[in-house]
This record gives C-alpha cells, structure tokens and sequence, in this order.
C-alpha cells in the first residue's frame, strides 16, 4: 500500500508493491480474474506511453482486454484548496499549470467565471486578443498531441517535425507574456498587458508557413498503411455513448455529434468570426485524428480574421479601476490611482456570495469552472471539471475487446493530460 | 419533425414534483433549482427525458462546503440549508440552455443518492466528490478513493481541513526547519 | 608530454583511469523518461529539433530504470507519487545520478500544500538543481553541463 509518511522516511526503502488481493477488485473486474483465468496486468504511473502518470489496471485474457481500471491521482496538487487560499488575481497563476498542454484555456476560463461572478467588463480588444492567444495555443496543443500520439506508435519523425512548429509559438507566447508556457496571461477583465510590435510580424509570418506544415504531417500519416492499421477501427465510440458518458470536444466530433462550445455558447467574441467544425463518422481513433487536423485549418482561419478585426483603439484591460489595476504612469498625478492600486494589491477586490458556472472549448474539450464567491476577497470554492478527468472515465467503455498494443493507440487519441485530470 | 417548443424547467418541475423543489434562484443568467435529496434523480432524470426540457448532456457536479469561514457568516438559511451543498450542472442540446440542479447534504453522516446506475458520466465526478469531501452516495459501484491515495486520512476540500504548508523559512527559524525537514542521503 | 613526445605519433594518449571513466560516464548518459507534468513537456523540447540532447550524448531516453543513468524528475511529486518515484531510484543501477528539474521537484515550487512534497530532495538524494518553472530548455542544458562538471570532478575514492 503506499503510505503517506513516505517523505517522512527518507532514504528507508518502503513497501511499494500493492499488497491488495484480487478479493477488493471484485465488482470491479470480472470473475474470470478471482479465478485466474485471466491476468491482472499493471500499467503502471511509470510508463512511456501513458502521456503522464497514469496508472492502468488491465485484465488481460491473453491479448485481449476485459477490463480497465484506470487510477489516477498521482499528480493531484490541491490546486482547487490553493485557490481557496488566494485572491481573485494571484491564483490565476496557480490554473496554468493544470492543463499543462493548454495553460491560456484554463486562465481563459478562470477569468471568464470572475468576470461573470464580479461583473466586470471586458474590453473589445481584450476580447480579440483573447482569441488570438486561444487559438494560437490550440494549434500549439495539438502538435504536442500529434507528436507524441505519433511517436508512440512508432512514427517518430512526426514528432520532431511537431515541435519545430511548436517552438515558432512559444517565442511568440514569450513576445507576449513574457514567458514560453505558463505565461498567465489572461486576467480578470482582460489580459496582462498589450501585444508588442514584434508579434504582428511573427503571426503573420506563421499563418503563412504553417500550412506547408500540416502538409507535411499529411504526407507521413494521413496514407500511411500502418497508421491506417493502427487507427482504422479502432476504439470506436458510439454518439449515444459518448453524450452518456461525458465525452466532450473532438472526440465527440469524431463521433459525430455536432457540439462545439465556440459556436453554441460563444463567449468572447467568437460569434463574429467565420469557421467550421469539422466532424468525423465512425468514432474511431482515425476520426479523432482527423478532426484535430481539421481543427488546425479553422484554427488559422480564425487567427487571421481576429489580426483583421483586431480594433486599433481600445484598451486591453478593463477600465474599472476597482478590478483592474491602473498603468504605473498614472500613480504619479492621481490619488485615487494610488488608493485603487493599494487596495488590489494588499486585499483584492470582492465577488458576491454566489455562484456562477463558465464553460469554454479547451482544446482537449469542454472545460468548465464552477465559482463560489464569499462576498469577500477570496473564493469559497473553485471547482474545475477538466475534459481529462470524463475522458479516462470514458475509457473503459472504448477499449473493451481490443488487444494490448491497441491501448496505446487509444490514449493517444483521446488527448488526456493527467495534470488537467487529477489538478 | 416537429421540435416541441421550450418549456420553462422551473414550472415543470414545480407541476410534476410540488414540494421537492425547495427553491429557486436566478443569477447572472443562470437558472437553479434547489431540490430535496430523495428526489434527486427522480427530477434528473425527468429532466433528461421530458420532451421541451431534454437536457441530455451532464457537464459537471461540483460540491461547496459551507463551512463558517473567517468572515463569521452562518451558513444556514433557505438558500443553504446544509453544510454541504452539490449542484449538478446540465446542458440541452436541442434548445441549447444550461441549468443547475442543487441538493444538500447534512453535516453528520452527509450523503445523496447517486446518479451514476442511470447517468454514467456521473460516476468519476461523484467518486471525486466522495473521496475530496466525504458526501457518500449511495449505490456508486465503486466506493474506492480516487485522487488521493488508498490510506489517506480525511477530505483535503473540506474548509476545515487544513491546507498544509510547509513553514516559510526565514532567516531566525531556518535552523529548526532544516532540523526538522528530511532529507535523503542515499 | 610523456610516451607520445618520445616514441612520435604512434596514436596513443596517456591519460588517468578517472578521466577516462568520467569521460565515458559523461559522453552517453542516458535518462529515465520520467516526466511527471509540465516540466516534462520542455524536457521533450530540449529532446526535441530546436534544442537537441542527443548533442550531449542523450539521444535514448530510456522507459526503463535498469538501463538509465540519469533520472531528471521533471515536475511535481505527490504524496502519492513519492513510493513510486522512490522504487525506481532503487531500481537504477549504479552509478545513477538524479537532476531535479523546476521548481517544484527542487523545492515544491509554487504548491506548499497537502498533497506535494517539498522538495524530492526529501526522498532521494539530488546532485543538481535546475531553477525555473518550468525551465528554459537553454537552463536545462546548463544543467546537464553542470552535472557532466560535477562528474568529471568525481576521483577514485568516490566510486567505492
């Protein structure tokens, strides 16, 4: 059993095995392993291709998979309590690092439940900002996706490929936030502070040399006769299934089910731009590859309409002294400036006691916040449902029948991330 | 075909359930509907099925504790009328509304029914909120802890567990800290 | 100096026992593919074209810790996560060496809470810490140069 002291104990060497017997798995796995006749084999926290430490629980009946046990926890940081303890502003940083793949969506989606819960405004080019960054960090996600769903079966020159493209973003994330990833950017009522002359140039650059990109990734996989093997019929998922479930995003799509948050429920300015949501048919893991690469294109589509929208006038944070801090320039000729300035820094500003649920398109899927405020500077309750946590969930239902080397295909394409699920 | 026009959830829920919807509440936009715990699935799955409502897609089930915090507030009032407070957050896809759906647990012994027999999407969310704030419900399959680990003690989202911080070191107590804090040798 | 200046260019070099070890421990030192959250993913950059490892010999990264040299924990360890990350320092074999990577691996980093340790210097011993979070893949190298320093410094009396 692993045991909580264990930071206590040092260098002594402590009993890691599960000492469990197969007695507490009943209910769980099916009879045929309290017998033995099938094996209970462990995928452990430790292992290449589990995209984190994700420990699976198999019962194999030879190469075939009865059933899964999925275990996760092993990254659980308490992040939720830690809001608990913070102001409004200064926990932004802390809902980075869930979602590690994708940090803007879930500042994005923090600040869009402060903003609904406090009522604070936020600017038009805030809004088209926003955008910009989601996007951007869509495509960034879903080439660290495709390279390591690609490498772990075997195609690895689709990797290194992936993070050429993937560095070009993260510089301009840096030219933006300051910092490659976790750059917190997003704030309540806005966005930390203006995009910098140097971005324009690097955006455009990459909306014109990105395509040659996906082609690329095309030209390796999208014919590929040990892709199609490996992903064709695959880990298929029904549509009734996957609503039951709690299957959100594009691996919904995949299945079929025309549900994208960005079109049903926009929020931030999505309304005003131009895009489709690609959707596949059979549900299987060559669909949900296929959606993600769509994705990619009405990505880009996206960006370019938001640099052509993108209003030359405006402020890119709210002008609400009460929730926005005011530019350093004005603390030299206004008292009041100085007073607003005082009092966010050491108290924060207050929500109401009530509670608001926010809803945003990840790139991994449907992401939400429930907020809880006590009328005073910190919030009762932050509670994030991460796309991650449904799809591991979902995932025993997908892989039942399939053989051994087939799970890997199908983590792969469900795009989980265990800090988004276990935060 | 013909789609049957929007009803207002908050009416019929009234009309077929009377008295278990305990209160209502509109804010920023949203609808919630405070029920009695017994009938809690009673009404989801009404919810689910009656055509005009058909919120077929569960988002999300998230628990508060309303524990006295430091501002000294009572908890209990008809809004909160217990300690722990878990609210089912669904979605309509056909006439593409969301709604939140709450019930409250008592503090001694706190428990709901579940949702996951008839729900499956319900079942990691309410293991969650089992393991992270004690809520048991009843009738889950699988009863086990999931984010923490197998032997832990209490309910880390409890507003009464505390946080666990490491002291911050400074200059006049660093020595104790160090004498105190393992450190691996080998 | 020594052999070679006298017998001409027979193409042999002299050199001490530790150098030589201390140069083959250094030039292939192969790490555990051991990332446990967002630190791993600019460890896969570092891995990856802009800022190649495999310049500084890490071209593998091992799965398992048998064959693994260097053991770069990369984020953050849970309570949970503290026994496993234990038992596969015990699995390496020798000579191993450990590179805490970020913050939260050298100190806890931005979590001081209840379910992250504080440090996995707690639980295994480290030889080099790499500060960020997460870290530059330009710090990480300075890194691993760091420790490739640290190794060529070891002498016979540490080995036993």
């Amino acid at each position: 059993m692993v045991t909580k002291d264990i930071a206590s104990q040092g260098e002594k060497a402590v009993e890691t095995t599960w000492e469990g017997s197969v007695e507490e798995l009943r209910g769980l796995v099916s009879e045929r392993a309290l017998t033995g006749e099938t094996m209970l084999l462990n995928m452990g926290p430790h292992h290449p291709s589990t995209h984190g430490v994700l420990r699976l629980l198999l019962e194999l009946d030879g190469e075939e998979m009865v059933t899964i046990l999925p275990d996760i926890g092993f990254l659980h940081t308490g992040i939720e309590k830690s809001i608990e303890d913070k102001t409004y502003e200064k926990a932004v940083p802390l809902t980075d690092r869930m979602d590690y793949l994708s940090p803007l969506s879930n500042n994005a989606v923090f600040c869009m439940a402060i903003e609904k819960l406090a009522n604070i405004d936020v600017p038009e080019r805030a809004q088209t900002i926003r955008v910009i960054m989601l996007e951007l960090q869509r495509i960034a996600s879903h080439l660290v996706w495709l390279g390591t769903g690609a490498l772990d079966m075997g195609a690895m020159s689709v990797f290194l490929y992936a993070f050429i493209e993937r560095e070009k973003i993260l510089t301009m994330f840096e030219m933006a936030a300051g910092q490659r990833l976790m750059g917190s950017y997003m704030r309540p009522g806005g966005v930390w502070r203006d995009l910098p002359a140097e971005f324009f140039p690097a955006v455009k650059k990459f909306v014109e040399e990105f395509p040659r990109a996906i082609e690329d990734y095309e030209t390796l996989l999208k014919e590929n006769p040990i892709w199609l093997d490996r992903t064709q019929g695959v880990g298929v998922l029904e549509p009734d299934v996957a609503l039951a479930l709690g299957v959100s995003g594009s691996s919904l799509r995949a299945s079929g089910v025309n549900w994208d948050i960005r079109k049903a429920m926009p929020y931030s300015g999505y309304q005003n731009y131009d895009f489709d949501v690609p959707l596949g048919e059979h549900g299987d893991v060559y669909d949900r590859y296929r959606v993600r690469i769509g994705e990619f294109w009405e990505s880009l589509k996206i960006i370019k309409q938001a640099l052509a929208n993108l209003p030359q006038q405006g402020v890119f944070r709210t002008d609400n002294r009460k929730f926005a801090p005011p530019p350093r320039a004005e603390l030299g000729h206004s008292m009041e400036a100085v007073i607003h300035h005082f009092k966010l820094w050491t108290q924060g500003f207050d929500a109401p006691d009530e509670e608001v649920f926010v809803a945003i398109e990840s790139p991994r899927g449907e992401i939400s916040c429930y907020l809880h405020g006590t009328g005073g500077t910190k919030p009762r309750r932050a509670h994030f449902k991460t796309p991650s946590f449904q799809h591991i969930a979902a995932m025993p239902a997908v892989s039942k029948g399939h053989l051994l080397a087939d799970m890997v295909a199908i983590i792969g394409s469900f795009d989980i991330v265990l800090g988004d699920a276990d935060r | 075909m013909q789609i049957p026009a929007a009803l207002n959830p908050v009416e019929e829920v009234k009309a077929k359930f009377g008295d278990a919807l305990l209160h209502h509440k509109e804010f920023r936009g949203e609808t919630t509907l405070i029920v009695n715990p017994d009938r809690l699935v009673d009404v989801m799955l009404f919810l689910r099925a009656a055509p005009g409502l058909v919120y077929n897609y569960l988002s999300d089930i998230s628990a508060v504790d309303y524990y006295p915090n430091d501002y000294g507030d009572d908890f209990k009032s008809d809004f909160r009328p217990e300690r722990f407070g878990v609210s089912y957050h669904i979605y309509s896809m056909l006439y593409n509304r969301r709604l939140r759906v709450k019930a409250f647990a008592a503090e001694e012994a706190p428990q709901l029914p579940s949702l996951t027999p008839h729900w499956p999407a319900a079942n990691w969310l309410e293991r969650e909120i089992a393991d992270m704030m004690g809520v048991k419900f009843e009738g889950h399959p699988d009863q086990r802890r999931l984010l923490m680990a197998d032997d832990w003690d209490g309910h880390p989202h409890r507003r009464d567990y505390p946080l666990g911080k490491e002291t911050v070191a400074f200059s006049f107590n660093i020595e104790d800290i160090q004498k105190n804090k393992p450190i691996a040798k080998e | 100096m020594g052999i070679s200046s006298k017998l001409g260019n027979l193409g042999v070099v002299t050199t001490t026992l530790e150098t030589a070890v201390n140069w083959g421990r250094t030039g292939a030192m192969w790490p555990l593919l051991f990332g446990l959250a967002c630190c791993a993913i600019e460890m896969m950059a570092t891995q990856a074209s802009d800022y190649d490892m495999s310049r500084f010999g890490m071209e593998l990264n091992r799965a398992t810790p048998r064959q693994s040299d260097l053991m770069i924990v990369a984020g953050r360890v849970t309570r949970k996560m503290a026994p496993v990350v234990r038992q596969l320092y015990d699995q390496m074999a020798e000579p191993k060496w450990v590179l805490s990577m970020g913050d939260c691996a050298s100190c806890g980093g931005v979590y001081n809470n209840y379910a992250v340790v504080q440090g996995v210097d707690e639980i295994i011993p480290v030889d080099v810490y790499v500060a960020g979070c997460p870290p530059r893949p330009e710090q990480l190298i300075h890194g691993i140069l760091t420790l490739h320093e640290k190794i060529k410094g070891e002498r016979i009396r540490d080995w036993a």
